[in-house]
């Protein structure tokens, strides 16, 4: 029977009624009275010289209230990288920075150099249009291909950094040697060039915020699509706009997605919050979705070549990788950890290779800023692995399953310190495997190639691997390794008197679904009704300082810190408890909702002791405060290591290269699993991000650095009809050793695990029917690019 | 988006003299000229509403063929066309989406004239006519490049005729992202021959491929067209597909037509 | 300025245009009915799909004043009269339909288009005529699921929850 509450039922979404009766509250829904509107005054060219800005064209038009330029927040901060990476010869990286409105120079399209507020939407829109015609701007040659950015010093993004590369990094550094010498001296060497696609997040609910200011009391607020209100708060108050922590309130309602997209801090932020306070009214922004193409951090776009050395049987010797990572125009917050500490530590994958190393040369172009989009690093890294695996296993006429299966480390193997730097805890790799193969019916293959061939299509069959490192930390470490935040996570549960729960998290949802699995666990743990426990988030007023959800580390760090905050409130509760009942706080057991007398009947149910908490008229003040309430933070000893193996079958249509995915399979270890319709909600939304990545999105600027596919008419988007339905299981769970939850975290799995399955398949397919030169083809594999490169 | 003021006639005749204004300008369902406003890049002064016309709306068999009035949404031709003229009904489903076909119009397509539009495939390969509140325009005069076509300032299409082939097919090859056709060909056999309209593919906008009719028109079989080659030159290359793989498509989705309409 | 009625939710309505008020300007900032989103600007994403007189529609891409006197039902009017959710509405949440949820409002009006035209739909069909609704949570997965659930259709073979 599956459980039908708790930890481990697929309990309904409680946040789902008021989406489904259209009464979500989205930062673009609210209403506030006095309210004023926000339209930034956007580049149209990807780098020039800014000569005026034609602010006095907006003067007098109607409803016009306010306008900004660059100067006016040239005296106050810029928004900081969060990472500072150390280049392989010891110096940091360039880190230009980056205003709040473009001062001096535009660097990318889109890049805003002004802001008009207007009483009306169209009227700052219409204002907005008279500056950007009024203002000069010179057109200087725009940096877009990596390659000659690096090459061509004179054509600089930034004029102080003369070879536009922020940082040449090496991971690690120490391994070079010795990976150099194992490639030389390897009986086989298979080299593959590849580009992981530039992506647009596209969240389906654009960045939107508004800006209060309350003049009695001095005190900001700022409602806005973020995956981590107090990141913003804090980026905002120390570093952008020196406004004190204490008297800035960010809130984060409903956000509809993230995808990695809005954790960052974006100018627009700051400038209603400035515009806020000089016009004493609230300031509201939302992106159109142009806007969205053009100004949202975008995610992947890296260039690299792998080479895989091996013994003629495929075992694997050595890894080495060499990547030219795009970061765009100006440092996103976490866009220099992304391609290094989120990629190169799992550059060995889930596999026993004894020497790896790793060089990445991150690039600035003139371009939107590239950050961490769903997976960050890591699919870039298990696309670089799982390709090049699959080539070698051509080269070399052996089979990708069994090669897979016997670089796979065992499960003997754990704890195992890896070659770039990870100790993995737990997993068992050979588990997901054997079950994906099973899930697929691997045996059956050659039967339904046959039926499809018999429907004119290619059929192919694409094996992956993955493994992940989710919940980055501890923070010590990170520390060391350049991180400028601390990277724990917090929770307050605070018990009513009436014995209802209010649970303040630090970890956001924007469609995960914490407001109901946090209460499941609550509830689980102390033995209450889910429907007495309410989950507090995204309002930095209300809940502790926690950095919010990114990185599929809600439950693997807030959760935890939720877990030991409710430890605590049972160990007061037994405190009180035998106090009430006369007992030594050692005879108290709790359980099913009752603290009671170690082996007699004698106990008191949470309610009552909530509620003595709160009414402490037996109670023992001399020694313990009344209230139950607890706060715990908590920094994890390791990151989690989830993990899985994934298999898609593809028909390719021979007379249009057109793709179609029929089937996908994921065997996935998360560790323990606390609601299983979320889990595997959250596996679909990744395999479908990743199945998009492989087969129809790509982010292309042209020369000038106009950007081509800035609409969804140029942007392929997946549809329904894009995808399958996808057969996913999570039986194989080997538990985090090192959180009490046991959980591993699965947010991103799908979109790591996918793109190379995907991709692998198709390969497969056109080598079946006899396109045998075809051994690699850049994502998306389009019907253009398949139909040319069976046809080359 | 600019203002404008909107007006919306009941009678052709109320139109016609709404469009006498400066800046006046048709509005049928709206779904491509209203994202194209918003763009900034259409700015009427006074939008004239054809919707409200009910002289412009229906399918109905007439002389020359099956009228179908300007203003008549995609998914009313989807719904009504299908007893007589089933390709025609079938393109009429596959355009955009439910939400674009409930507003979309047959008028609002071809006076767009997009290159990559359904709509002027089946007139071009039915060799239908286009009736404006002046003239009629046969089809073969009537597209004259993309987004350029024979109707001049002010001008109404009220309807189009389409003569009933014995048989006809419509193949789409979706361009992934916008979903029109990256290239879509109108197979159409008369009596007096077969015609073909292609769609999506060329610089030129629609266009027929002689080739393919007279090769068809001798023998209507997919096979009829294997020897044939379509010149690359003059392909639309972009972003989805090269100018060769729009040639192939050509060729392939004609094949795919013909063997389509049976 | 022109004032324009309209009947929404089967609720009389009116409320002050200009001639490029749009319609899903028109329920939010008019009539303060956001449940109807508004994902792009190019007329593709279907967040904003309402029924204007029994059919689906993009309402970021219909004047209001074209739309004067319609019958228009937006995602506000999907509950049951006591105030449960509807059909549709209890499958999205039984088959988890939806995670951020911006999608939502548009995914069900757009079911329920569908299931007006065609009760039991398949899975290609319901497929395909999502193809205006973008939803970038889900993978479709449940979304479709929920749909044919919503249709009455044993779904519990389509993989386990
Ligand atoms: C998401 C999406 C997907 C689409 N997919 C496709 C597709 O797959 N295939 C396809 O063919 N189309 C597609 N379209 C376009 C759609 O078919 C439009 O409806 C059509 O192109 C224009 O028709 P309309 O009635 O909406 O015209 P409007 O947008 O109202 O008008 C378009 C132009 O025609 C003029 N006009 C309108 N009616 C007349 C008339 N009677 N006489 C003279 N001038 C007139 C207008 O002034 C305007 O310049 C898609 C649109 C969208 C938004
Ligand atoms: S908002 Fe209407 S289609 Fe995107
Ligand atoms: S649920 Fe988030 S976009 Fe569909």
């Amino acid at each position: 029977m599956p459980k039908d509450h708790g930890i481990g039922a697929s309990s309904k979404r409680r946040e789902d009624v008021r989406f489904l009766t259209g009464k979500g509250t989205y930062t673009d829904d609210m209403n506030i009275a006095g309210q004023t509107y926000a339209v930034m005054v956007r580049s149209s060219v990807a780098h020039g010289r800014i000569v005026s800005v034609g602010t006095s064209a907006a003067e007098g038009m109607p409803g016009v209230l306010a306008v900004f330029t660059g100067e006016d927040f040239a005296a106050v901060g810029g928004n900081p990288a969060g990472w500072l990476i150390n280049s392989r010869d010891g110096t940091p990286m360039r880190e230009p920075k980056r205003p709040v409105l473009a001062h001096g120079k535009v660097r990318h399209v889109g890049d805003a150099y002004a802001a008009v507020i207007a009483e009306t939407y169209q009227q700052a829109k219409d204002a907005a249009q008279a500056i950007a015609d009024a203002s000069v701007i010179e057109e200087l040659p725009a940096v877009v291909n990596m390659a000659e950015a690096v090459a061509n010093a004179s054509n600089r993004v930034h004029d102080e950094i003369p070879d536009n590369l922020c940082f040449d990094w090496g991971w690690i550094e120490d391994n070079r040697a010795k990976v150099d010498a194992a490639i030389k001296s390897a009986p086989h060497v298979t080299t593959l060039e590849l580009v992981n696609n530039r992506l647009v997040p596209n969240a389906m609910e654009p960045r939107a915020s508004i800006g209060e200011y309350f003049p009695g009391t001095g005190d900001y607020k700022l409602t806005t699509t973020s995956q981590n209100p107090h990141l913003t708060r804090l980026l905002v108050a120390a570093f952008v706009m020196g406004i004190p922590e204490n008297k800035l309130q960010v809130v984060a309602p409903d956000v509809g997605g993230g995808f990695g997209s809005k954790i960052y801090h974006y100018g627009e932020e700051a400038l209603v919050l400035a515009a806020a306070k000089k016009l004493a009214r609230p300031v509201r922004w939302t992106a159109e979705r142009s806007e969205s193409f053009l100004t949202d951090a975008h995610g992947r776009d890296h260039v690299t070549k792998i080479e895989l050395a091996s013994d003629k049987e495929g075992n694997f010797i050595a890894f080495r990788t060499e990547t030219l990572a795009n970061v765009g125009a100006y440092l996103s917050n976490f866009s220099t950890a992304t391609p290094t500490f989120l990629h190169g530590t799992l550059m060995s994958g889930p596999y026993k290779v004894p020497n790896v190393y790793v060089n990445v040369k991150t690039v600035f172009t003139n371009t939107a800023p590239v950050d961490a989009y769903r997976g960050a690093g890591r699919p870039e890294a298990t696309y670089s692995l799982e390709r090049v695996i699959d080539k070698m296993c051509r080269e070399l006429g052996l089979d990708p399953f069994e090669v897979r299966r016997k670089n796979l480390l065992t499960p003997d193997q754990f704890p195992y310190q890896s070659p770039v730097g990870l100790m993995y805890d737990t997993g068992n790799y050979q588990a997901t495997l054997d079950k994906v193969c099973e899930m697929a019916d691997v045996a059956g293959f050659e039967k339904r190639r046959a039926a499809s061939a018999a429907k004119g299509k290619l059929r192919g069959m694409g094996l992956s691997t993955w493994i992940e490192a989710c919940g980055i930390a501890p923070s010590n470490l990170v520390g060391v390794l350049g991180s400028r935040v601390g990277l724990y996570d917090a929770a307050t549960v605070r018990v009513n008197a009436t014995g209802n729960l209010s649970v303040m998290v630090g970890a956001h949802s924007h469609g995960q679904g914490h407001e109901t699995v946090f209460a499941q666990i609550v509830a689980d743990k102390l033995g209450v009704p889910e429907s007495s426990v309410e989950i507090v988030h995204g309002d930095t007023a209300r809940i502790p300082f926690g950095m919010g959800s990114y990185g599929s580390r809600s439950l693997a760090v807030c959760g935890t810190a939720m877990d030991k905050a409710l430890d605590k409130i049972i160990a007061k509760g037994k405190k009180i408890a035998a106090h009430m009942l006369e007992a030594a706080e050692g005879d108290i057991t709790f359980g099913d909702g009752k603290f009671s007398v170690a082996g007699t009947d004698k106990a008191k149910t949470f309610g009552e002791i909530a509620f003595s908490a709160y009414v402490p008229h037996n109670y023992p003040l001399e020694t313990l405060e009344p209230g139950l309430e607890e706060t715990a933070f908590y920094d994890p000893a390791n990151f989690t290591y989830p993990a899985g193996a994934y298999i898609c079958e593809v028909e390719v249509d021979e007379g249009t290269g057109k793709v179609d995915v029929v089937a996908f399979h994921c065997a996935d270890d998360f560790g323990n699993i606390m609601n299983p319709m979320i889990v595997e909600g959250q596996v679909h939304g990744g395999v479908g991000q990743g199945i998009g990545q492989a087969l129809c999105e790509f982010t292309t600027y042209d020369e000038n650095g106009q950007l081509l596919t800035g609409s969804y008419m140029d942007y392929a988007m997946p549809r329904a009809e894009d995808v399958p339905f996808y057969n996913v299981d999570y039986s194989c769970q080997t538990p985090c050793t090192h959180n009490p939850l046991g959980v591993k975290g699965c947010g991103e799995a799908g979109a790591i695990g996918s793109p190379p399955a995907v991709v692998n398949a198709v390969i497969d397919a056109l080598q079946r029917g006899g396109h045998t030169h075809v051994t690699h083809i850049d994502m998306p594999v389009s019907p253009s690019r398949v139909w040319t490169a069976m046809n080359a | 988006m600019h203002n404008f003021d909107f007006v919306k006639p009941a009678s052709i005749a109320d139109a016609v003299k709404a469009m006498g204004h400066d800046g006046a300008q048709a509005l049928s369902g709206g779904q491509t000229l209203i994202p194209t406003m918003k763009q900034r890049l259409a700015a009427p002064t006074v939008l004239v509403s054809l919707t409200g016309i009910s002289e412009m709306k229906g399918v109905c068999m007439g002389e020359g063929g099956l009228h179908i009035g300007a203003a008549t949404p995609h998914a009313v031709v989807a719904a009504e066309a299908g007893a007589v003229y089933p390709a025609l009904a079938a393109l009429a489903a596959g355009i955009g989406d439910p939400a674009v076909r409930s507003k979309g119009t047959i008028g609002g397509s071809l006076a767009n004239n997009d290159p990559a539009a359904c709509y002027p495939s089946a007139v071009l390969a039915s060799g239908a006519t286009v009736v404006t509140n002046r003239r009629k325009i046969a089809a073969d005069d009537y597209f004259q490049g993309m987004f350029t076509t024979a109707l001049d300032e002010g001008e109404i299409i009220t309807e189009v005729v389409f003569p009933i082939p014995q048989k006809a097919a419509y193949v789409k090859f979706n361009q992934p992202a916008s979903r029109f056709a990256l290239t879509g060909v109108f197979v159409a056999k008369y009596p007096g021959g077969v015609r073909v309209a292609v769609t999506g593919a060329s610089a030129s906008g629609v266009f027929r491929w002689a080739e393919a009719e007279a090769a068809l028109s001798a023998n209507f079989a997919a096979g009829a067209i294997a020897g044939l080659t379509v010149d690359a030159s003059g392909m639309i290359g972009d972003l989805h597909g090269t100018q060769a793989y729009r040639a192939n498509l050509v060729k392939v989705l004609t094949g795919r037509a013909v063997t389509a309409a049976g | 300025m022109t004032k324009v009625s309209m009947t929404v939710n089967g609720r009389a309505v009116s409320a002050e245009t200009e001639g490029r008020t749009l319609l899903s300007a028109y329920l939010r900032e008019g009539l303060r009915l956001t449940g109807t989103h508004v994902g792009c600007d190019t007329s593709q994403c279907g967040a904003c799909v309402v029924h204007v007189d029994g059919k689906p529609v993009k309402s970021c891409t219909v004047f209001a004043q074209d739309v004067a006197g319609a019958d228009v039902r937006t995602i506000e009017g999907m509950a049951n009269a006591d105030g449960s959710l509807g059909v549709i509405q209890q499958a999205f949440q039984d088959h988890h339909g939806l995670q951020c949820g911006f999608c939502t409002p548009g995914m069900v009006m757009s079911a329920a288009a569908l299931l007006a035209e065609n009760p039991k739909p398949t899975e290609h069909e319901v497929r395909h005529y999502l193809e205006g609704n973008i939803c970038r949570c889900t993978g479709y997965h449940n979304i479709v699921k929920a749909v044919m659930a919503a249709s009455g259709q044993d779904v519990s073979a389509l993989a386990a929850e």
